[in-house]
């Protein structure tokens, strides 16, 4: 007999906990299942969370109540913040993370979830009921029902691992890969495509010499992704830097007839932004050397990975270009480095949900959409699993806009543009970056958690609380001011000349001058939490940049406010190209801003659908 | 706007010609060709892009002419619809009866530019070729033919396109240093990256400066005579006229206060415009006279302020003197067939004159050359670098846009504002400019930045 719930996620990914997560959390029965319970939340590449643009993602999902924030501060094991010369909205923190211990914890939390059942068994079908998805199937022939299901299989959906010339199936290194599944969709119709992508050998900590090595501590202070956490206790270790050399690129360039990638074995499409050593050295010839950041994989973990030689080459051409590098002389490879080839389906034919438009109660999040990145996949689930649960619950879905988030940009590039290349977040694909930062996600997207149940009244609070400290903070930089009788204030700040006195806001509107020098004019204004200041402070610095940018955004809702009706038929409209048309009615826009950003789609046909919809 | 109909119009000029071309275009085009057209090959046999040989009938089974037709289908066609044209002979009759055929078929008569703004619909055609296609159907001299021709193959459309490479190579350095770390890009050149920036924010400026020039040869030069009473306006106007061998087009001036002609004076589409049919109304003594006149020099590109040179200046010449600006005036001294008797000394501040006399025409070549020289010096020398003008108000307006966010840009390199406060203004300048060329998405700034830089771990 078939066991019932109201939703069904397929892959305990990084996408896959969240969206089981949300679901449960928001009043739902969940079940989720996966292929091997000891590799729930496994880091399948690179032992951190973060960076730039996907620390913004992680501090989205903490906003809206998810869990991978709260997870890595748990087990983060060196916490930075990157791009700190730069600019406020392009600051991102980053954390290495020990890998077994993230494993673990996300394992437990989903464990102890109420309304959530973890199993392991292998999905190798839906069970379609007209024109609507009803459930799964497993391998060891059982079915379990649901009105929604999610697929979040990530890299496993006829996995195929490339080690030099050989290559077997694989999901991840050491894992099956998932058959069946994406061959069913294939025949439901949907594009099925096949993408690449690879990882760094792993090595013996014990056989590198770091005394030797450049070494890269975390932030004196390190500073979490969460609200929720109130302080980071575990040791913080460092990373250490080493390079390639010409030796190194020789070696590379010696083993490429045995590279799967430039023998031609290899036909799924890779990350231009993940290239793999052997990659960079063949396009770059004039860089005689790269940058190699060699990180923990954990506190106890005595294997290291080394950032920047993602590789398909044969195990011996790996060892032998590795120890040509200063440091790793005598390194030795514990897990050889891979590529991995896997089928995805193209996300232009999903919702901005993130259900397809093909099955009803089926959602896509995660890899399986064509992106890549831990933080990439966590949002998806997220958003997914949130929207699963509103369709259960008979409401409407959820869309964020790309003035809202990144994790709005990222899910309108998908269901807009499809992928043909993994999809990777970057902060220049969102045109309002100044108000998409990492210091206010909570401003742009807790309200949403809080509707959608997914904010504690706790977290609630916390944030009104912020809220109101920030409206405080601004009235005393408007209120108080400095007299030009002041003569010792005015020495301290080193502004002799002040004639007339000023504000504190027109203090801070100063270059030299930051939001800590002020402390000593205002206690209230220094009592206030460090984040809430540091906002203070961007918001009032760069007013002019981000009062442009509301305005850039006002112009784009005024456009996003256009909806097109849902079967809206395209054929009845004249003036389109056969390109465009097409175009249009395989992407089904939900608003006429939606259509403009479809490429190939003119403004001229944008005006004449204006036109058609004014009518 | 809609292309719903079908619409149909000669696509050759009228004439004695050997071959006329009628053109239709719109989802029945073939449809019409088909209630017509008796050949060898049937109409849903008839090959897209393939001449065929046949006659045309007219309802009544009566032979109009005998033709080649040719079908070219949607969306390969120059507007994107299905297109029909017809190779008649060309007399104006032959061509006539064409057309009546098929307006009695029930295609409609093109608008002026219709078949274009199809085409750029369609997306067949960028904004930019769309518009300079229609400057071509509206230029009324073979300077502004010039002018169209250079825009449509894309004079205008390649120093744009050339702005935006810049803009979006300049972007993709920016956005590779906001998005990568140092030790990937290499370290921030910043003033090396203004440098082409600022280079462009100036010739953004020489091409909206072109405009005026492009107006000018779009709508004609504005030339205004003036002067009192019996100074020989008149005389002047035909004696100008009758030396054009190009007159373009009359409008009537029976029923309005003033004459205006057009022709070509020195390669210039020009609007004369002669206060003499004003009679006293237009007298600057009277003071409607002055108001009226007042306005119209203030418009005028050109003054012809013409003067008696057998008399003394009078009060009512120093009155009509006054409303002239100096840099846009040429003081035509007329009656220079008679004895010479004016104090010209008195006319301090005008130091463009010339002789003729309208009467028998004398000087009339100095008068042009004065005309082109005034012009010239005026309007046409801030012609953008390599004769490029703008013409559009539209693109105007654009490069405008552009070149304020490059202001800010610049100013916000000077504060030191951080980088993605500089991207912020470059990309509003990027796509100001795609106002004209179309957007720049951020895959292709990301396209670019890869196939730069060594990035990604
Ligand atoms: C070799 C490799 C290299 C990578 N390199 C990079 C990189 O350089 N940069 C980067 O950003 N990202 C990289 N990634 C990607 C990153 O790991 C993923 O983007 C991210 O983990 C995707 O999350 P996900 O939840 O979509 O899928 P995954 O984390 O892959 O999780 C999928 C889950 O689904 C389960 N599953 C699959 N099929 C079934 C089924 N039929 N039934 C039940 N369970 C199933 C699997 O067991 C697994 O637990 C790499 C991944 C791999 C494997």
């Amino acid at each position: 007999m078939a066991e019932n719930y109201d939703i069904i996620v397929v892959g305990a990914g990084h996408a896959g906990c969240e969206a089981a997560l949300a679901a449960a959390r928001m009043g739902c029965q969940a079940l989720l299942l996966t292929l091997n319970l000891d590799a729930v939340a496994q880091m399948s590449c690179n032992p951190a969370i973060g960076g730039l643009a996907k620390g913004h993602l992680v501090r989205e999902i903490d906003a809206l109540g998810g869990e991978m924030a709260r997870n890595i501060d748990a087990t983060g094991i060196q916490f930075r913040v990157l791009n700190t010369k730069k600019g406020p909205a392009v600051r991102a923190s980053r954390a290495q993370a020990d890998r077994d211990l993230y494993r673990a914890r996300m394992k437990q939390v989903v464990e102890a979830q109420e309304g959530l059942d973890l199993k392991q068994g292998q999905v190798i079908s839906l069970v379609v009921e007209g024109e609507g998805v009803a459930g799964v199937e497993t391998r060891d022939g059982l079915r379990f029902l649901a009105p929604t299901v999610i697929l979040t299989t990530g890299t496993f959906m006829r996995g195929l691992i490339h080690v030099g010339l050989s290559h077997y199936p694989g999901g991840r290194a050491g894992e099956p890969p998932s058959e069946g599944l994406s061959d069913q969709l294939r025949t439901l119709g949907f594009d099925v495509g096949r993408l690449k992508t690879g990882t760094p050998p792993r090595l013996d900590a014990a056989t590198i010499d770091f005394s030797v090595l450049e070494e890269q501590p975390g932030d004196p202070v390190p500073k979490p992704f969460s609200a929720d956490t109130l302080g980071l206790d575990r040791p913080q270790v460092p990373c250490h830097i080493t390079y390639t050399n010409e030796r190194t690129h020789e070696v590379i360039r010696g083993g490429l007839d045995r590279s799967p990638l430039y023998s031609g074995v290899i036909e799924g499409v890779g990350p231009r932004y993940c290239p793999s050593i052997e990659d960079k050295v063949v396009r770059f010839p004039e860089k005689d050397h790269h940058q190699i950041f060699l990180e923990p994989e954990g506190l106890t973990s005595g294997e290291v990975y080394p950032n920047g030689v993602s590789t398909s080459l044969p195990v011996d051409v790996q060892l032998a270009y590795l120890r040509t590098m200063k440091g790793l002389e005598r390194v030795e490879i514990m897990r050889p480095g891979y590529a991995i080839e896997y089928d995805y389906v193209d996300p232009i034919q999903l919702k901005p949900s993130l259900e397809t438009k093909l099955l009803r109660g089926l959602y896509h999040a995660g890899q399986i959409n064509g992106t890549s990145g831990y933080e990439e996949a966590a949002g998806q689930g997220l958003l997914a699993g949130i929207n699963a649960v509103l369709q259960v619950k008979g409401r409407e879905p959820v869309v964020i806009g790309r003035d809202q988030g990144y994790l709005g940009v990222l899910v309108d590039d998908l269901v807009n543009l499809g992928t043909k290349e993994p999809y990777r977040m970057f902060t220049s694909r969102a045109e309002y970056r100044l108000l998409l930062r990492e210091d206010n996600a909570d401003q742009r997207l807790s309200p949403l958690g809080r509707e959608v149940g997914l904010l504690t009244d706790e977290r609630w609070e916390k944030f009104s609380k912020k809220l109101v400290d920030l409206e405080r903070g601004n009235e005393r930089l408007r209120t108080k001011r400095i007299s030009p009788g002041n003569h010792e204030a005015l020495d301290r700040l080193g502004l002799q000349g002040l004639k007339n006195g000023a504000s504190l806001e027109e203090l801070l509107r100063r270059p030299e001058i930051g939001i800590g020098d002020l402390d000593f004019l205002d206690a209230e204004l220094a009592s206030f939490s460090q984040e809430v200041r540091s906002e203070l402070e961007t918001e009032i610095k760069y007013a002019g940049y981000i009062r442009r940018q509301q305005e850039q955004v006002e112009r784009f809702r005024r456009l996003e406010s256009l909806e097109i009706p849902e079967g809206f038929d395209y054929d009845t409209v004249s003036g389109f190209s056969a390109e465009v048309r097409e175009k249009l009615k395989r992407v089904a826009p939900r608003t006429l801003g939606q259509a403009g950003r479809i490429p190939g789609v003119t403004p001229a046909a944008v005006a004449i659908l204006t036109v058609f919809l004014r009518r | 706007m809609l292309s719903l109909d079908t619409i149909v119009a000669p696509a050759t000029p009228p004439g004695e010609g050997g071959v006329g071309i009628v053109r239709l275009s719109g989802p029945r085009a073939v449809d019409f060709l088909g209630t017509t057209f008796r050949g060898n090959t049937t109409i849903t046999r008839m090959e897209s892009h393939r001449l065929y040989y046949g006659k045309l009938f007219n309802s009544d089974e009566e032979r109009v002419d005998e033709v080649l037709a040719v079908i070219m289908r949607a969306p390969r066609s120059y507007t994107g619809e299905d297109v029909v044209e017809i190779h008649c002979h060309g007399g104006t009759q032959i061509l006539r009866s064409v057309l009546d055929l098929f307006l009695k078929a029930g295609a409609r008569m093109a608008g002026p530019g219709e078949f274009t703004q199809r085409a750029f619909l369609n997306g067949r055609l960028d904004l930019a070729q769309a518009e300079a296609v229609i400057g071509v159907i509206k230029a009324r001299s073979e300077r502004a033919s010039r002018v169209a021709l250079d825009q449509l193959d894309g004079h205008l459309s390649q120093k744009i396109y050339k702005f935006s490479e810049q803009l979006k190579q300049s972007l993709a350095l920016l956005e590779a240093h906001i998005d990568f770390p140092d030790d990937e890009v290499g370290a921030l050149d910043l003033p090396g990256l203004l440098a082409p920036l600022r280079k462009i924010s100036l010739q953004v400026d020489t091409l909206v400066g072109s405009f005026d020039v492009g107006r000018v040869l779009r709508e004609g030069v504005n030339v205004l005579i003036l002067g009192r009473p019996n100074v020989g306006k008149s005389s002047l106007m035909n004696a100008i006229l009758g030396e054009s061998r190009a007159i373009v087009n009359e409008i009537a001036g029976t029923t309005r206060d003033t004459l205006e002609e057009q022709l070509v004076l020195a390669g210039f589409p020009v609007r004369l415009v002669d206060a003499a049919g004003v009679r006293d109304t237009d007298d600057p003594v009277e003071q409607e006279g002055v108001r009226r006149a007042r306005e119209k020099a203030a418009v005028a590109d050109l003054v012809l302020m013409v003067v008696d040179g057998s008399c003394p200046l009078t009060g009512q010449d120093i009155l009509a003197l006054e409303l002239c600006r100096p840099d846009n005036t040429l003081v035509v001294v007329n009656k220079s067939d008679q004895a010479q008797n004016c104090d010209l000394e008195r006319l301090v501040g005008f130091p463009c004159r010339v002789s003729v006399s309208a009467k028998y025409s004398l000087g009339l070549d100095d008068l042009s050359e004065a005309i082109l020289g005034l012009l010239k010096g005026g309007a046409a020398s801030s012609e953008g670098e390599e004769g490029v003008v703008v013409t559009e108000r539209r693109h105007r307006d654009a490069l405008l846009l552009t070149k304020a966010a490059l202001k800010e840009l610049l100013a916000s390199a000077e504060d030191s504002a951080p980088l993605e406060c500089l991207a912020m203004d470059l990309r509003e300048a990027l796509s100001a400019l795609g106002l004209i060329t179309g957007e720049t998405t951020p895959d292709e700034i990301l396209d670019q930045i890869f196939s730069q830089f060594c990035v990604g771990k």
